[in-house]
């Protein structure tokens, strides 16, 4: 891969679009301190995962296209297991926040669904 | 459901990967999609999953842009109230919605959805009485969301999953 052969504008493209994604990537880590309760708290960390991670990997698609000299998708497929593998870690996380949350009596703890 | 291909959207799901993977395609790495089409799902018999079944694309591809534009929404709310960006005071909440799915995999598919967008997340879903907890990060109005996640996404996943 050598610098010369992508042209300015597709350079500017693929910059613009990795720096957003890693931007929303970075708000949901600052999520991670600002917000307060673990409930919130788990909401943040999805920008990277959804919006931050599409961006970047637009990027990195165009990018490769553009360098290779055809269309290249792989990069679709590891936003699709993200997507479908991230909810699982939330939802374990949540179950056993509620679990704790209700053993131990919190004040603030989920109701019964 | 033939004996060559008893799970086709699971062998079509294998040939696509496997070439995405390998691409450009060659003859070659064509006729090993194929073969690992037609072997891995062959495997998969022994474990016997419930069969899929899936309806309507046209609802499906709805659904889809339904669900993209939901989440670049929601990811841009989330980024404001986690940059402070949001005037005005907001809470947070445990919703409570009745739902009247039963499929597995229509479940499944609304728990992806939900806890992929930021803002909603999917805590615990009560299967005898079909209740589901969920939190939202803006809970402006109960009813709102119930009405959002009934209309937006539950009724068109009844659809794709009889």
């Amino acid at each position: 891969m050598t610098g010369p052969d992508l042209p300015a504008w597709a350079a500017w493209i693929v910059v613009v679009l990795a720096l957003t994604g890693a931007g929303f990537a970075l708000t949901g880590a600052l999520g991670l301190i600002r917000l307060k309760t673990f409930y919130e708290r788990v909401h943040a960390p999805t920008l990277g995962a959804t919006l931050g991670a599409a961006l970047i990997l637009a990027g990195s698609m165009l990018l490769l296209s553009l360098v290779e000299g055809h269309l290249v998708l792989r990069d679709t497929l590891i936003g699709l297991f993200i997507t479908v593998t991230t909810p699982v870690t939330m939802l374990l996380l949540a179950r056993a926040a509620a679990h704790r949350d209700r053993t131990e009596q919190n004040p603030k703890a989920p109701p019964e669904p | 459901m033939s004996r060559i291909l008893p799970y086709p959207l699971l062998s079509a799901a294998l040939v696509l990967t496997w070439l995405l993977l390998n691409a450009p395609p060659t003859p070659g790495s064509v006729l090993l999609a194929l073969l690992v089409g037609l072997v891995v799902p062959a495997v998969m018999l022994a474990l016997r999953p419930r069969p899929v079944r899936v309806r309507r694309p046209g609802t499906i591809a709805r659904l889809t842009a339904t669900v993209l534009y939901d989440m670049l929404r929601s990811n841009i709310d989330v980024a404001k109230i986690i940059l402070g960006l949001r005037r005005g005071e907001r809470r947070t909440g445990f919703i409570s919605i009745p739902l009247d799915m039963r499929a597995p995999f229509g479940l499944s598919v609304l728990s992806i959805i939900l806890t992929a967008t930021p803002g909603t997340l999917w805590v615990q879903y009560d299967s005898h009485t079909g209740r589901l907890l969920m939190h939202v990060l803006d809970y402006t109005d109960g009813e709102e969301w119930v009405r959002r996640v009934k209309d937006r996404y539950e009724r068109p996943l009844m659809e794709i999953f009889p």
